[in-house]
């Protein structure tokens, strides 16, 4: 396989553009250089770290340090799902459910195609399991915080019908169907999204790499098409998920909707 | 625990009902009675409703027919003490479906579909109108037919003509009266028209701070 390796100086060409467009960002007083620059800096800090991580966790394969890794990935998933919500529950809940749903969804998928499709030896092979993980959270991530932002703020715009539906006797399961429903449309559509455009719109940014890298194509259109469905079914179960979890903690157990489960309104984002 | 010493059963018991730091109330309602509420508007008369309906969380107790709420389901609680809340809301394009897709229990056969649209003026093309173009009068007329369809046994009518013209007025009253007369259902109605509580209601609440007092209409 011949690689071509990058050195300091190509990165730093592709830098530059960046520092160009802040530059034009302040020229054109778009105000946005500071956020771009601090985002950039944080891309070579983060990537660079999580290199020399990845480099010591590949020559010594042991399980533990592989668990601690995964459970910090999800951790930090779980904590930017939180960040999105722009009305999250209150408690442990506003964290944990994310969480949950993630670890459920993600963590099954990527044992399960880690030992039964990829088949390496240990199962836990770093190489692999490392960033199928992280493109399992990645994903899984974006669809969980899509759908659960939905079925709160839509909950929370239609509590006057989701009353009255009550009051003509639905059950709490009845009366936030719909809801329940566009929140999961919305979680999945990125995935559909990809799916229905790759390789005609666009080339995904995995196989990218890897041709870039010196793959074969179609050796990596193989990886491509497995990633991307073990993506989408782990986006769907983890949406299903964290919606189930997220519509139960709307009601209580005499079917009365409880905004009070969230809280007021994160005007951050 | 559910065992009054009276021994004539309450259709409607609401006893020392506490909700959102109001309260507590206690009031009652035979078969087929009709009796008024009315009270400062900010009072809490609508909470009260809604803590009877059990939509709002509350303390103390509310008993249909000598059983206690919390040993009915709610959704099954909610089609017997029926609120009719100020507005209603639609949420379908036609009106038709929030007929059809309600009914979940199928005890409501398709020839009697609605059986209250002509007492309150409409017909079978009601069926196909367009819920945006209803006035408010006419969505306030439907929610009532709607709210009947589940064949309610306690009506909780919150100010159910305040958008209707005179004429409108009459004809929810005289449903609310003649389904009250056929089902014995028990009506609690609250209204700030005097000349209404009198048509309508023997008996009649007056809800203040303190709780509610019985008052002639």
């Amino acid at each position: 396989m011949n690689m071509i390796t990058l050195t300091s100086f190509d990165l730093g060409l592709a830098a530059s553009l960046v520092v160009v467009l802040a530059l034009l960002s302040r020229r054109m007083q778009l105000g946005l250089e500071g956020q771009l620059l601090i985002a950039a800096t944080r891309t070579v800090v983060q990537l660079l770290l999580i290199g020399l991580v990845l480099e010591s966790l590949f020559s010594h394969v042991n399980l533990l340090w592989i668990s601690a890794m995964a459970v910090i990935m999800l951790l930090a998933a779980g904590r930017e799902v939180m960040a999105r919500q722009q009305r999250r529950f209150k408690g442990a809940w506003g964290f944990g459910m994310g969480t949950l749903a993630m670890f459920i969804s993600s963590f099954t998928v990527t044992v399960l195609a880690l030992i039964t499709i990829i088949g390496t030896e240990p199962w836990y092979t770093p190489q692999y399991a490392i960033p199928l993980l992280g493109m399992m959270l990645g994903n899984t991530m974006n669809g969980i915080a899509l759908g659960l932002d939905r079925l709160t703020q839509t909950t929370w715009q239609q509590r006057a019908i989701i009353e009255q539906r009550l009051m003509l006797g639905a059950s709490r399961t009845e009366a936030i169907l719909e809801i329940r429903r566009e929140a999961m449309r919305s979680g999945m559509m990125p995935m559909i999204n990809a799916m229905a455009a790759a390789g005609l719109v666009s080339l995904p940014g995995m196989m990218t790499g890897q041709i870039l890298a010196g793959i074969p194509p179609i050796e990596a259109v193989k990886y491509q098409i497995l990633i991307m469905f073990l993506i989408t079914a782990g986006t769907g179960f983890g949406v299903s998920a964290a919606l189930w979890m997220g519509s139960r903690k709307l009601f209580d157990e005499r079917h009365r909707l409880r905004l009070d489960t969230l809280s007021a309104p994160n005007n951050k984002n | 625990m559910a065992t009054r010493a009276n021994s004539n059963v309450d259709r409607l018991l609401v006893e020392a009902v506490t909700t959102h730091q109001l309260g507590p109330y206690s009031l009652h309602l035979d078969a087929g009675e009709c009796v008024t509420l009315s009270g400062p508007s900010g009072s809490g008369k609508s909470l009260l409703l809604r803590a009877i309906a059990d939509l709002d969380p509350h303390e103390g107790h509310v008993f249909l027919n000598n059983t206690q709420s919390e040993n009915i389901p709610a959704p099954q609680w909610r089609q017997k003490v029926c609120l009719l809340p100020a507005d209603s809301q639609w949420w379908h394009d036609d009106v038709g479906t929030h007929f059809t897709a309600n009914a979940t229990n199928a005890d409501h056969s398709t020839n009697e579909k609605y059986p209250y649209f002509k007492s309150l003026g409409f017909d079978d093309s009601t069926y196909s109108w367009q819920v945006s173009r209803l006035s408010s009068g006419e969505k306030q007329r439907l929610a009532l037919a709607r709210a009947l369809m589940n064949q309610p046994e306690v009506l909780l009518l919150d100010e159910p003509t305040a958008s209707l013209d005179p004429q409108s007025t009459r004809a929810v009253e005289e449903l609310v009266a003649s389904y009250q007369q056929e089902t014995g259902a028990a009506v609690l109605w609250i209204s700030h028209d005097a000349d209404q509580r009198a048509r309508v209601s023997k008996r009649h609440y007056f809800l203040n701070p303190d709780g509610l007092q019985e008052t002639s209409p």
